[in-house]
């Protein structure tokens, strides 16, 4: 387990690695001095060319490629990631203060998804070949069909201006605020995204429930005079659902993907709306920065899913 | 009674097309697909005006005899940008899915032949692609180099390839311990023969699934992106870029001819393909079918 566990980080350490050469690759390829971009014009028309020349001595983009990629991969492990370009303050910090609300839309759309499918799974899985089964497949994969955009369109159209029932963009009332408020805000961009992911779950909710209701200890409890709904809950559901916390670590990442259309139409002011616009302003640290933390982001997800996974299912051990 | 072989052997193909068309949904999407693929080819012909045609002194019209869905906000036809739109986001779903499943599945018959460090390499790598969201990966390249078609198709296709991939690799290294692999490879066929020859083949059916499913998350993809920007650009018409113009609320409120045809041209042409992938799935594995 414990060998196991240092080659998984081992080799997710290399694979990050490898994706901050391609990062730093990006980071030159693109276009616009970063250090024209830092310094301050006044100095730069005083200093002229030897003023940039030390500028740049000082940053050390001097140095040969290898050099420069060893300074900025320590930076960037340090947390430094540059300045944005548009509001001259560092990355890390702007991406920072943008996660609380991706978060926030991640985990509740989360629960919503999980909720729905693992009660439309269950309800699939016991009523087999019968028409509220075929109902449930047919929807799930209605929800994977329609663009998460456009039924977001959809429902502010609906909710918002035709019924009036929710805010219609943003994360809080300008000058109101509280927990209330921010709830009202939530709900349509929280439960489109949660609907969006909800469908795969189902699938995998029904498939295991399946698999396990047709195994021999769910007969032992069965004939030991458990009740269905205790078989059902107790014994097989519990088991069912242990390979689910796999699919949604792995999910993490594609739900991160759903949030930043979602975030555009609903004007969240999360990570996935900062990427968006900072690709229109030509922000390129910040796209950066967004690129690492996602590149993290996956390879976190994908070591925790092998780790749950073995820990919720003491039959599969790693080696 | 007399026991009669048939003269020719039976591809299973030909129960599997029963299958399929035993299958209502997969009939309806086929036929759906069947409309919308004619109407993309013959947008020229059915259009009735320009695409592009900029008319400021018709902006933003309700549909009416002359537009049939309206104009947009640069007075364009409503209609005319759908048929057209349809060819382009068709067009990258099929080709890009085309490039993924091809790629995928030379990468899985390699990893299944050859096993070893070839096969490790290979299923690595396509671990580290797999949890990468494609949309963010375009979302940053688009950042640095600017949003363009060709990018989008390029990344797809780099981007999907290891569902195909870990499929055909499972298949081979099935296919490799059969008995008439076996002989071939004893009268000194080499492994690349052996791919061509019978992989291929075999595996073609279940890589055609995949290749499906995989056209409806693309055309997904392509509009997600294209609705923020950073996919086909304008004038070129896409579905998602068609529905840039709905981030204004007073747009949502009162114009939902400009919104509501390109999102349900995507939403009903992306259930017809999955109708279809799911279809075929059951005809081609019909022990795996609802299990």
């Amino acid at each position: 387990m414990l060998s196991y566990l240092l080659r998984r980080l081992l080799t997710g350490a290399a694979v990050f690695l490898l994706i901050s050469v391609g990062v730093f690759l990006l980071v030159r390829a693109a276009p616009g001095d970063p250090v024209l971009m830092m310094v301050d014009p006044e100095q730069l028309a005083a200093g002229g060319p030897a003023f940039l020349a030390a500028k740049r001595a000082e940053l050390g983009l001097d140095q040969p490629l290898p050099v420069t990629y060893g300074i900025w991969l320590r930076d960037a492990l340090g947390g430094d990631l540059g300045y944005s370009f548009v509001s001259r303050r560092p990355v890390a910090e702007v991406l920072g203060e943008r996660m609380g609300p991706t978060v926030l839309l991640m985990g509740t759309a989360l629960a919503i998804g999980l909720v729905l499918a693992v009660a439309a799974g269950t309800v699939a899985a016991t009523r087999r070949n019968t028409a509220i089964d075929y109902a449930t497949t047919v929807a799930s994969l209605g929800t994977v069909s329609v663009p998460s955009f456009f039924l977001g369109i959809a429902t502010i159209y609906l909710f918002s201006l035709k019924l009036g029932w929710t805010p219609s963009s943003g994360m809080s009332t300008p000058g109101g605020g509280g927990a209330a408020d921010v709830s009202a805000h939530l709900v349509l961009p929280a439960a489109v995204l949660g609907l969006s992911i909800a469908g795969p779950f189902t699938r995998y909710v029904r498939a295991g429930l399946l698999a396990e209701l047709g195994a021999d200890y769910v007969r032992t409890a069965e004939a030991k005079g458990a009740g269905p709904a205790r078989v059902l809950v107790r014994h097989a559901l519990r088991n069912a659902l242990v390979p689910l916390v796999t699919v949604v670590m792995i999910s993490v990442p594609q739900l991160l993907a759903g949030a930043v259309a979602l975030e555009q139409v609903f004007s969240w002011p999360g990570m996935g709306q900062l990427a968006v616009s900072s690709v229109g302003m030509l922000d390129y640290p910040v796209v950066i920065g967004f690129a690492m933390f996602v590149a993290l982001l996956v390879l976190v997800c994908n070591l925790a899913a092998d780790l749950l996974y073995a820990a919720a299912d003491p039959r599969i051990s790693l080696s | 009674m007399t026991a009669v072989r048939p003269a020719v052997p039976r591809s299973p193909a030909a129960p599997a097309a029963r299958r399929f068309l035993r299958n209502r949904m997969a009939r309806a999407g086929a036929v759906f697909l069947a409309c919308v693929g004619l109407l993309a080819l013959a947008a020229p012909l059915v259009a009735g005006h320009d695409p592009n045609a900029v008319d400021l002194a018709a902006f933003r019209e309700p549909p009416s005899a002359a537009h049939l869905l309206g104009t947009d906000s640069s007075g364009r036809d409503v209609f005319a940008r759908l048929v057209h739109a349809g060819r382009v986001s068709l067009l990258v779903g099929l080709l890009s899915a085309l490039a993924a499943v091809a790629l995928g599945t030379l990468l899985g018959a390699l990893a299944g032949m050859f096993g070893g460090p070839v096969d490790a390499v290979v299923m690595r790598a396509a671990d580290v692609v797999l949890s990468f969201p494609s949309l963010v990966v375009v979302v940053v390249l688009a950042g640095v180099f600017g949003p363009s078609t060709a990018m989008l198709v390029l990344v797809f296709a780099a981007g999907n390839w290891p569902t195909a991939c870990r499929v055909v690799r499972g298949l081979t290294l099935s296919l490799r311990e059969r008995e008439y692999v076996q002989a071939a490879r004893a009268f000194g066929a080499g492994r690349p023969t052996v791919i061509g020859r019978h992989v291929l083949p075999a595996v073609l059916p279940q890589v055609a699934v995949v290749g499906t499913l995989l056209v409806a998350q693309l055309i997904l993809l392509e509009a997600v992106l294209s609705f923020l920007g950073l996919g086909v650009q304008p004038p070129q018409a896409s579905w998602g870029n068609m529905l840039t113009d709905a981030q204004n609320l007073t747009l949502i409120q009162t114009m939902p001819w400009l919104w509501l045809p390109p999102g349900l041209a995507i939403a009903l042409t992306v259930l017809a393909v999955n109708f279809v992938g799911d279809g075929l799935r059951d005809a081609v594995d019909p022990k795996g079918a609802r299990s």
